[in-house]
């Protein structure tokens, strides 16, 4: 069989989401960014949801999620985007609407909001990306890095006596009684790809069945910020980072016992 | 049973050759490109092994920026 043979519509088992446009995306090579965009694409279009989802893209690395997938978007001042979600939705509740954050985003100057959104019970869907540093701005310390971390602001580590402890946001908002569902993925191999896009599924299908809000974190890699390789990075993430935050579900209210 | 043949197809302007797919490849039937850069200096990834393939689509699952697409035929 001839390699033109196989290249034939017919044959064809994968090819980049068609909600995700052609522009080329700013993000460094091997980011986990551009597989969770992915994955966001590919859950949207299965549920049949592409003109009615609103997504609210953070300040951060992934401020022009808006640019890359071809549906509604807000561009939520820093830290503010589940209250632009929450009035989204309040507004429109037959729509999908989720943000999309960070941790500096998210974990820092918007934890309020975050924390506020959740415990409201409001039917959006929060996709956390966490990759323990603030990408954008060149490496700085956020309030998920882990200790000992060297970041351009923590150059000797991250020291619990002067820094405070990484921030656990998932285990807080597996406490609230207004989230549904409360999950740690990551998307560093074909199998947890698979896994978070369940997550994303479930979470997406609990935001428009009004049961809570949802929280995925995904434990990110940052192989800019951390100065490594992106396969190196991915491995030092399985190694240090799942230790702190271990991935697995948090809170399901919606689980089969 | 017919084994399946797959074929890779890269956007090799798209690809900014981080080389996760490499790595996640089960046939190790892609490499990056040695000696060629694409319009943005990367060197891009390719398939080697044209024989190899088995079309699992693990490389494009693993790709960031949706660069690979994936054709899968039985062999009769």
């Amino acid at each position: 069989m001839t390699r033109e043979e196989i290249i034939q519509p017919g044959n064809l088992v994968y090819q980049k989401p068609e909600l995700m446009n052609d522009v080329q995306m700013h993000y460094c090579p091997g980011c986990s960014h551009g597989v969770v965009h992915k994955l966001v694409a590919e859950v949207i279009a299965e549920m049949g949801m592409e003109d009615k989802t609103i997504g609210v893209s953070p300040v951060g690395c992934a401020v022009f999620a808006y640019r890359y997938l071809d549906i509604d978007w807000e561009e939520a001042a820093h830290g503010r985007a589940p209250a632009l979600a929450t009035a989204c939705k309040r507004l429109w509740p037959d729509h999908l609407v989720f943000t999309y954050q960070g941790d500096g985003d998210l974990g820092c100057i918007g934890l309020a909001e975050t924390v506020h959104a959740l415990n409201r019970g409001e039917n959006i869907t929060i996709i956390f990306i966490n990759n323990a540093i603030y990408g954008m701005t060149g490496g700085q310390m956020a309030p998920t890095t882990l200790m000992g971390m060297k970041t351009a602001t923590c150059p000797f580590g991250r020291d619990p006596e002067l820094h405070g402890y990484p921030l656990k946001i998932t285990e807080m908002a597996a406490q609230l009684e207004g989230t549904a569902y409360v999950t740690r993925q990551s998307v560093q191999s074909v199998a947890a790809i698979r896994k978070c896009k369940k997550a994303i599924r479930h979470a997406f299908e609990n935001s428009m069945n009004g049961k809570g809000s949802n929280l995925i974190e995904v434990v990110s890699t940052c192989n800019s910020g951390w100065k490594m390789s992106p396969v190196k990075a991915n491995k030092w993430m399985e190694e240090h980072m799942f230790d702190y935050y271990n991935i697995g579900d948090l809170k399901d209210s919606e689980a089969k016992h | 049973m017919g084994k399946m043949k797959g074929a890779v197809v890269v956007d090799e302007n798209r690809c900014k050759g981080c080389s996760l797919c490499v790595v996640a490849c089960p046939t190790h039937s892609l490499a990056l490109a040695t000696g060629e850069v694409n319009h943005k200096g990367y060197a891009f990834c390719k398939q080697v092994d044209l024989d190899a393939c088995t079309g699992c689509t693990s490389c494009a699952m693993v790709c960031p920026d949706g660069c690979i697409t994936v054709y899968r035929k039985k062999e009769e």
